[in-house]
């Protein structure tokens, strides 16, 4: 077994005793919501080269699909979850076509700027429940059997899907498929020369990685047993886009660490002002936890200027250079 | 009454010059996106917080130091620029040579910072800013009443959208600001400062914004978060056009502003939306934008 592969099954050891040791899970449950939307996105980002800065849309979709399906039309929660990530796979085909037709930072542009549109439609959609959000969805039994009422169950269902998804990037990174997605982040030109239809390769990531998002959208949802607009936002299509950054762009466990940092530090960057003001006595300090804009923006800002390979990105360059450095020791002796 | 469609004209032409109101305000903005998208690759994401920036800054003057809408209409945009000239030299300026998509992100950071730390001090709700003495009430042109206020918005930032037109199209300076922007080295190779006239284009840009902020605050509440739902319709708008032609971006902004508000005469729901519905259809139609170059 090589280090890799020892190192994945640590971490699922490890995430499978977090019920037994007392963490909030439904704490965990998020983080492991917010990693797959994460990988989801660096599908995109990391391996294919295309800003979309309107996951968002594809979050906040499936999430009220799934819940709509679920108390509205009495789906079972599987096939609701199902519903979900198909919604946002349609979704995903619909703006990847349009959005696919220009490159670069009109890409960004445009896929900001659809999913802005989304958040307007469930705005004013009667089914979303506009400001309100859609509450109270029962989460039901797995196929019949898992009842999910209890985090503890809902737990292990989640760690599941978490893994799926993980798996679905991992095997498509490692796939032909995926050959393909990283020639054309490289040179779109040269990838199109070889003969690959990029845009079909594009639309066919764009879709995948929609649909992973809005999976991610869905298990959000049936976690909180509510959907709200805040899936729907800019903001969350911004800090998706930080998740990766932070954690690495283009690398597979980038997102995940980064994901765990961002959702901690929404949840702790409370406590962390009020230590703040008892440090320095200044009283500004104490609204911190009002406004982790602010936070959320400063590491924005240092991560583009100073730290764009991210934590996983700049570990790997920092033990590629040691290594480098040891066999240049073992060949001068 | 005279209707047109079933609707009241007096409805109408209300909702008509609503549009043009904002359309001014789309072109000012998208205008200043395309000129600092020319000269430095450079999509500014904060352009939103620095027209909220202007907005708060006329606030802040007459609110604490009693200076009135005239000055601040001068002085606001000045300062905003001086803080564009700031994040250039310090943040941009490092990222030129990188993948023009870190520009985005980096002012997309700055637009969370501005915003968040005007949220953290003056919370999420707008303060009122009175419209200036002179610019009070209504005209009366027979067929309807005209808000003077408005009128002069439309007025001023269609002005300013002309001048900046004329400066970069007919001036020497404009010469050399299209000349950077097809090939910086040579010009730069001629002895042109280009760095320096890079930050001052930045400059110029967000000043643009920010006096588009000021024209903004007696229409619209000062709030922090006017900044960020406007930048992406102008996005929108900056799609539609293409950002290849200045003129393009004036007439784009203020062709979409009134079509957005005889939206909302005809079909209220959809008055949100539809900016966001032209892109897709021009994306379908004519990818590379209204007044784009094809690649």
């Amino acid at each position: 077994m090589n280090r890799q592969n020892l190192g994945y099954l640590i971490a699922l050891v490890l995430l499978a005793l977090v019920p037994l040791t007392g963490i909030y899970p439904v704490f965990v449950m998020k983080i492991m919501c917010y990693a797959l939307f994460a990988c989801a996105f660096n599908l995109l980002l990391g391996f294919t080269g295309l800003l979309s800065f309107g996951h968002a849309a594809f979050l906040g979709s499936a999430a009220y699909a799934s819940g709509h399906a679920i108390k509205m039309w009495g789906f079972s929660t599987e096939v609701g979850l199902a519903f979900g990530v198909l919604v946002a796979g349609v979704m995903g085909l619909a703006m990847g076509a349009l959005a696919i037709r220009r490159s670069g930072i009109y890409f960004a542009m445009i896929t900001l700027a659809l999913s802005q549109m989304v958040y307007f439609f469930f705005l004013q959609a009667k089914f979303t429940g506009g400001e309100d959000g859609l509450q109270g969805v029962p989460r039901g039994t797995l196929f019949g059997l898992i009842d999910l009422k209890s985090d503890f169950n809902l737990y292990y269902v989640v760690m599941a899907i978490f893994v799926f998804g993980y798996f679905i990037v991992w095997r498509t990174v490692h796939s032909p498929f995926g050959q393909v997605l990283k020639a054309i982040r490289e040179n779109e030109a040269r990838t199109t020369s070889l003969g690959y239809d990029v845009d079909r390769f594009k639309l066919l990531a764009f879709v995948l990685s929609a649909m992973l998002a809005g999976l991610a959208g869905s298990t959000k949802m049936l976690i909180f047993v509510s959907a709200t607009l805040t899936d729907a936002t800019w903001q969350m299509s911004g800090l998706v886009i930080l998740m990766t950054l932070i954690g690495g762009l283009g690398t597979l466990v980038g997102p995940v660490i980064g994901a765990f940092i961002v959702v901690l530090l929404e949840n702790k960057v409370g406590d962390l002002g009020a230590t703040l003001t008892q440090w320095t006595g200044i009283e500004w300090f104490q609204r911190l936890g009002e406004s982790v804009t602010i936070v959320i923006g400063l590491i924005f800002v240092i991560c583009v200027l100073a730290f764009r390979r991210g934590i996983v990105g700049e570990l790997s360059a920092w033990f590629e250079r040691r290594k480098a450095l040891k066999q240049a020791q073992s060949t001068s002796v | 009454m005279i209707t047109i469609f079933g609707i009241p004209l007096q409805a109408f032409l209300g909702q008509l010059l609503l549009g043009l109101v904002n359309g001014s305000f789309y072109a000012i903005l998208s205008l200043g996106l395309a000129v600092i998208f020319g000269l430095l690759n450079v999509i500014n994401f904060a352009h939103g917080a620095l027209y909220m920036l202007g907005a708060f800054l006329a606030w802040m003057g007459l609110h604490y130091l009693g200076l009135n809408y005239w000055v601040m209409l001068l002085v606001a945009p000045i300062l905003v620029g001086l803080f564009g000239i700031l994040i250039e030299k310090c943040l941009l300026k490092h990222l030129y040579k990188l993948d023009h998509l870190y520009g985005l992100l980096l002012t997309f950071g700055i637009t969370l910072l501005i915003e968040g730390l005007f949220r953290s001090f003056y919370g999420a709700s707008g303060q009122p800013y009175s419209t200036p003495e002179a610019l009070r009430g209504a005209t009366n042109l027979g067929f309807m009443m005209l808000p003077n206020y408005r009128a002069w918005v439309v007025v001023a930032s269609l002005t300013v959208c002309l001048i900046t037109w004329f400066v970069i199209e007919r001036t020497k300076l404009g010469a050399l600001l299209r000349a950077g922007t097809e090939n910086p080295r040579l010009v730069e190779a001629f002895g042109i400062n280009v760095p320096l006239m890079i930050t001052l284009t930045y400059g110029f840009g967000v000043a643009l914004a920010g006096f588009a902020g000021v024209l903004a605050a007696p229409i619209i509440q000062v709030s922090p978060l006017m900044g960020s739902n406007l930048i992406i319709v102008v996005f929108a708008v900056v799609v539609i056009g293409g950002m290849g032609s200045i003129l393009g971006a004036i007439v784009t902004g203020l062709g979409l502003g009134v079509i957005e508000g005889l939206t909302k005469v005809f079909w209220p729901e959809a008055s949100s939306t539809v900016v966001f519905i032209i892109m897709a259809i021009v994306l379908l139609l004519r990818p590379a934008g209204l007044f784009g170059k094809e690649k």
